[in-house]
């Protein structure tokens, strides 16, 4: 049975790249609405359990599980219309799109395709019907230019949270990297995610600039009511920010903990050899 | 079909194939190192056989010096293509390296119209008239028209055995080239990663200007051999047998040489076995390569011997 | 920064436009000579195919080379359908004319639309199994369907007339055909890119992986785009079959060679621009017939040099390349002719310092 709090359940997961196995029997889960840190040296495997969750590789082994539904062979974007969103390690924006373009097309697939549709019945989120006759309905504008309105409003709405407000009508590749980094989880969250998967979204931001991720992090989690689940190199934030900690090594778990029993744990800091680590228990 | 003509059918499709193989490895090389679909490949061919036709009738030079002298040009055409045309975009999106392709594909073909003019001419007497005789095994000899005429049996031009054996040679220098000297190395290893090759102090353009130049040396060769074969002239003969041969590559693996060139037999051979079983298909021969480039990109994109790449995220 | 327009002010100025247009079409009509009246009608077929090609090529950013495959069934279709039976009777003497065209004849509108659905049809068969694949490897896999429709052309004799191809097609395409296709291409591609779904399309041209993970689901979206460009493209067939009233397989009439030209009126235009392909289909056109002089027989100097055939060809894909090279833009860019960036534009002209 699974206790009622588990949102993403990863059930003995194995990933294999031809001889490499870059994810080996991960056995884990993420419970509703905390914070959850994903820590490795480079090349530990994290972003691959990312890419198993999202439905970008198929595990050679394992299930993943998200509200108790098996999502292990969805595509991509049906990931999405369950209700996972995602941030990528090295940026991915529409970069040649408007700012508010970026976080319209997020709320897309509430209109767009029927398949959508049955998964957002299924988690009880559809509202609009998603269904093929919104295409004409776009095209010649029968009740389109009304919805076209709520989409913009909600865009904006997101993106005045996050301060991008005054940056709409820019273009995203004209942002600033940590803007950049910012309007990536914009467009995650107004694909009404209820899990938010973010990959060293702290990578070249400044101290200053990484604190305040930390505090409007905590803040998305409780002002949208989502769970996180966020792989995060800079030590400073995940241990401001996660409540648990789970460390990954050569493909393994080797540590599961709050940030206090991370930082004691010796095979972690094995595992950092040091050098990494060093600047952590100062 | 008796095995009479089924031998027929096999000389000439490995003499097809040998000459797909020897346009393929251009395609194959220059793609394997800059991901780039050369459309003007094709368009060296063709040049390089019209290069070969005014030597000798105009230049009147001797025809085996006239072809020498095409392959090398074609190897400096190729070479200047990349120079002004692919060179300054090597940065720019591959899709525009892919349009500028097309371009220069155009530009060459409108040229031959121009410069060389767009009606057809013959091949037929540059070369040596004994290539066109056929070599006769087997059959028997009748009477008819009161002469003394060979009836059945295995009749397969010379030029189909001279072309096996040209290629043969091509395929070794080139193997030689690529594994036994310093260039060779050089162009392995600029396929493999550029910038590390680049840090490495080797000269990334000169390597690629080389790849140009040798691949089009070698569609040179399969020109003219085809020109031999078939021995029509027009500026847009390049364009078939050039989008062909890029299917044997993709058949054969894009990006390996070894892939080229089974690729390349594998396509001539089913061509002309096809042609042979089902003779009223004649007339879809062209349609059959494309048939089998979207099987294999559907089936196995990474084609016979190629290796799969996967994008990171 | 600059003021925008009401939606009401951009409404009535596009009327206005439309309504100019219309204008001036009805004096060319009138009052200009056949040639020219021909070749504003060839800028709005050309205005046709370049606007579907962008929706594929520049909107949704796949690489298809197959436009003129779903140009010549369009063009074959309506053809057949709007030739009288005793003139296909009188063109197949190959083999005869097959069912149903050796029974039916229609009028042009019903036979464009039937060329038009047709093509689509094909670009929905032929995008299920290209769109899987990848960049380079569409470019070329599309490349061949069209190819493979050019040979069917070449071989079903009794539907195409093999390679002596149709002859007398009635020359209905006049400037209002023309530019009415247009018009409505235009309006229903502009809609479309103007929308949630033309965000989507666009989205999936920036980053596949991305615009997959916002939940987009690419394959069926771009099977979408491709066969609505697949019947503006089976649309403008019809309408250029009906206006060079000869069509026939050859790669130079409606083959790659085709496929080529619209290329290039796009990437001229800008890739991913409908006014830029638009302004790219009436440069080439107008370029093409005022190139024409090259290929005329000339005096200079009082030498005479005799007309040279393909010198235009050669001037335009030199053009073509250069074009790539130093200005891979093109005219517009991505960007759109707006009435809003017109205006912008005129506001800074007049007072307000430049910049
Ligand atoms: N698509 C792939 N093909 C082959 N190997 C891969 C692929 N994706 C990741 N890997 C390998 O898996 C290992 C883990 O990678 P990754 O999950 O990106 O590490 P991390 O995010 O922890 O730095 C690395 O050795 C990487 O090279
Ligand atoms: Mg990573």
């Amino acid at each position: 049975m699974r206790a009622m709090n588990e949102i993403l359940k990863l059930d003995h997961v194995t990933m294999q790249f031809g001889g490499l196995t870059a994810v080996n029997d991960f056995n884990n889960h993420v419970r509703e609405g905390e914070i959850l840190g994903l820590i490795g040296p480079n090349g530990a495997g994290k972003t691959t359990v990312f890419n198993v969750v999202t439905g970008v590789y198929y595990p050679t082994k394992g299930k993943v599980l998200f509200n108790g539904l098996d999502i292990t062979s969805l595509k991509p974007h049906h990931i999405t219309h369950v209700g996972i969103s995602r941030t990528f390690q090295n940026i991915r924006l529409f970069q040649d799109m408007t700012v508010l373009d970026n976080v319209m097309v997020a709320q897309h697939h509430e209109i767009a395709t029927k398949d959508a549709e049955k998964y957002l019945v299924k988690i009880g989120k559809s509202k609009y019907g998603a269904n093929s006759t919104w295409f004409w309905r776009s095209v010649f504008k029968l009740g389109y230019l009304r919805r076209e309105k709520e989409m913009k409003d909600k865009a904006l709405n997101i993106l005045e949270k996050l301060g991008l407000r005054k940056l709409a009508a820019e273009k995203a590749s004209s942002l600033p990297y940590g803007e950049q980094r910012l309007l990536e989880i914009a467009r995650a969250l107004a694909t009404d995610a209820k899990l938010l998967l973010l990959d060293e979204p702290a990578a070249g931001m400044n101290p200053s600039e990484s604190q305040q991720l930390v505090q409007l992090i905590k803040w998305i989690r409780d002002e949208f009511k989502v769970t996180i689940f966020i792989i995060e190199h800079d030590m400073k934030v995940v241990m401001g920010l996660c409540e648990r900690i789970l460390v990954m090594d050569y493909g393994v778990l080797i540590a599961e903990g709050t940030p206090d029993e991370i930082q004691e744990n010796k095979k972690v800091i094995e595992a950092y050899l040091g050098e990494e680590w060093s600047h952590v228990a100062e | 079909m008796n095995l009479y003509t089924f031998l027929q059918n096999l000389i000439n499709g490995l003499s097809l194939g040998s000459l797909y193989a020897l346009i393929a490895i251009g395609y194959t090389m220059v793609y394997g190192i800059l991901r780039l679909i050369n459309f003007a490949h094709g368009d060296v061919f063709m040049m390089a056989v019209y290069f070969a036709f005014f030597l000798v009738t105009l230049g009147k030079v001797p025809w085996l010096i006239s072809f020498v002298i095409a392959i090398l040009a074609a190897a400096l055409l190729g070479f200047t293509i990349d120079r002004v045309a692919y060179k300054p975009i090597r940065n720019a999106p591959r899709v525009s390296a892919l349009i500028t392709a097309i371009g220069v594909s155009f530009f060459l073909e409108s040229f031959a119209v121009v410069v060389f003019s767009g009606i057809p001419r013959s091949f037929r007497n540059i070369y040596p008239k004994f290539l066109n005789n056929m070599l006769i095994l087997g059959g028997h000899e009748e009477v008819k028209y009161g002469r003394n005429v060979i009836v059945g049996g295995l009749r397969i031009p010379i030029v189909s055995f001279v072309i096996l054996i040209v290629t043969a040679i091509a395929l070794v220098i080139l193997w030689w080239i690529i594994y036994k000297t310093k260039i060779g190395m050089a162009m392995r290893a600029v396929s493999v990663d550029i910038p590390t090759t680049s840090l490495m102090g080797v000269n990334v353009d000169g390597v690629i200007g080389f790849t140009f130049a040798l691949g089009s040396a070698l569609a040179a060769i399969g020109g003219l051999l085809w020109a031999t074969r078939y021995p029509q002239l027009w500026p847009y003969m390049g364009f078939m047998p050039g989008l062909k041969a890029f299917i044997a590559a993709v058949f054969g693996g894009i990006g390996s040489i070894q892939g080229a060139v089974v690729g390349g037999f594998l396509l001539g051979l089913t061509e002309i076995m096809l042609v042979g079983f089902f003779p009223k298909m004649a007339g879809y021969r062209d349609a059959f390569a494309f048939l089998i480039l979207i099987l294999i990109l559907s089936v196995k994109p990474e084609g016979l011997l190629g290796k799969r790449s996967v994008v990171k995220v | 920064m600059p003021m925008k327009l009401s939606n009401r002010t951009n409404f009535i100025l596009t009327v206005a436009l439309v309504f100019f247009v219309w204008l001036l079409l009805f004096f060319i009509n009138g009052h200009m000579n056949t040639y020219m009246i021909r070749i504003v009608s060839l800028i709005g077929i050309y205005g046709v195919m370049a606007v579907s090609l962008t929706l594929i090529n520049g909107i949704t950013g796949i690489f298809s080379l197959g436009h003129s495959g779903f140009i010549a069934l369009g063009a074959y279709t309506s053809a057949l359908l709007t030739m009288s039976i005793h003139q296909k009777e009188v063109t197949f003497i190959l083999d005869k004319v097959a069912w149903p065209f050796n029974s039916v004849q229609l009028p042009f509108l019903p036979a464009t639309i039937i060329g038009g659905i047709v093509a689509a049809v094909f670009s929905f068969l032929i995008g299920w199994p290209s769109l899987r694949l990848s960049g380079d490897y569409l470019a070329i896999a599309t490349l061949g369907f069209s190819e493979i429709i050019r040979i069917l052309a070449l071989n079903l004799r009794s539907i195409t007339n093999g390679a002596l191809g149709l002859k007398s097609i009635p020359q209905y395409t006049n400037v209002w055909w023309s530019w009415t296709w247009l018009l409505i291409t235009v309006l229903f591609v502009g809609s479309l890119v103007n929308s949630s779904f033309g965000r989507a399309l666009k989205a999936i041209r920036e980053d596949r992986v991305a615009a997959a993970s916002m939940g987009i689901n690419i394959f069926k979206h771009q099977l979408l785009s491709f066969v609505i460009g697949g019947f503006f493209a089976g649309i403008s067939g019809s309408l250029y079959a009906h206006w060079l009233t000869t069509i026939d397989p050859r790669t130079t009439s409606i083959g790659v060679m085709l496929t080529f030209n619209v290329l290039i009126m796009i990437v001229i235009g800008g890739l991913g621009s409908i006014s830029g392909a638009i302004i790219g289909a009436g440069l080439f056109a107008i370029l093409t017939e005022w190139l024409r002089f090259l290929e005329e027989p000339m005096k200079i100097f009082s030498f005479e040099f005799s007309g040279i055939a393909g010198l235009r060809m050669l001037v335009f894909s030199a053009m073509f390349v250069m074009v790539m090279i130093f200005w891979p833009r093109g005219i517009m860019g991505r960007k759109e002719l707006t009435w809003n960036t017109l205006y912008s534009k005129l506001r800074r002209g007049s007072g307000e310092s430049n910049e």
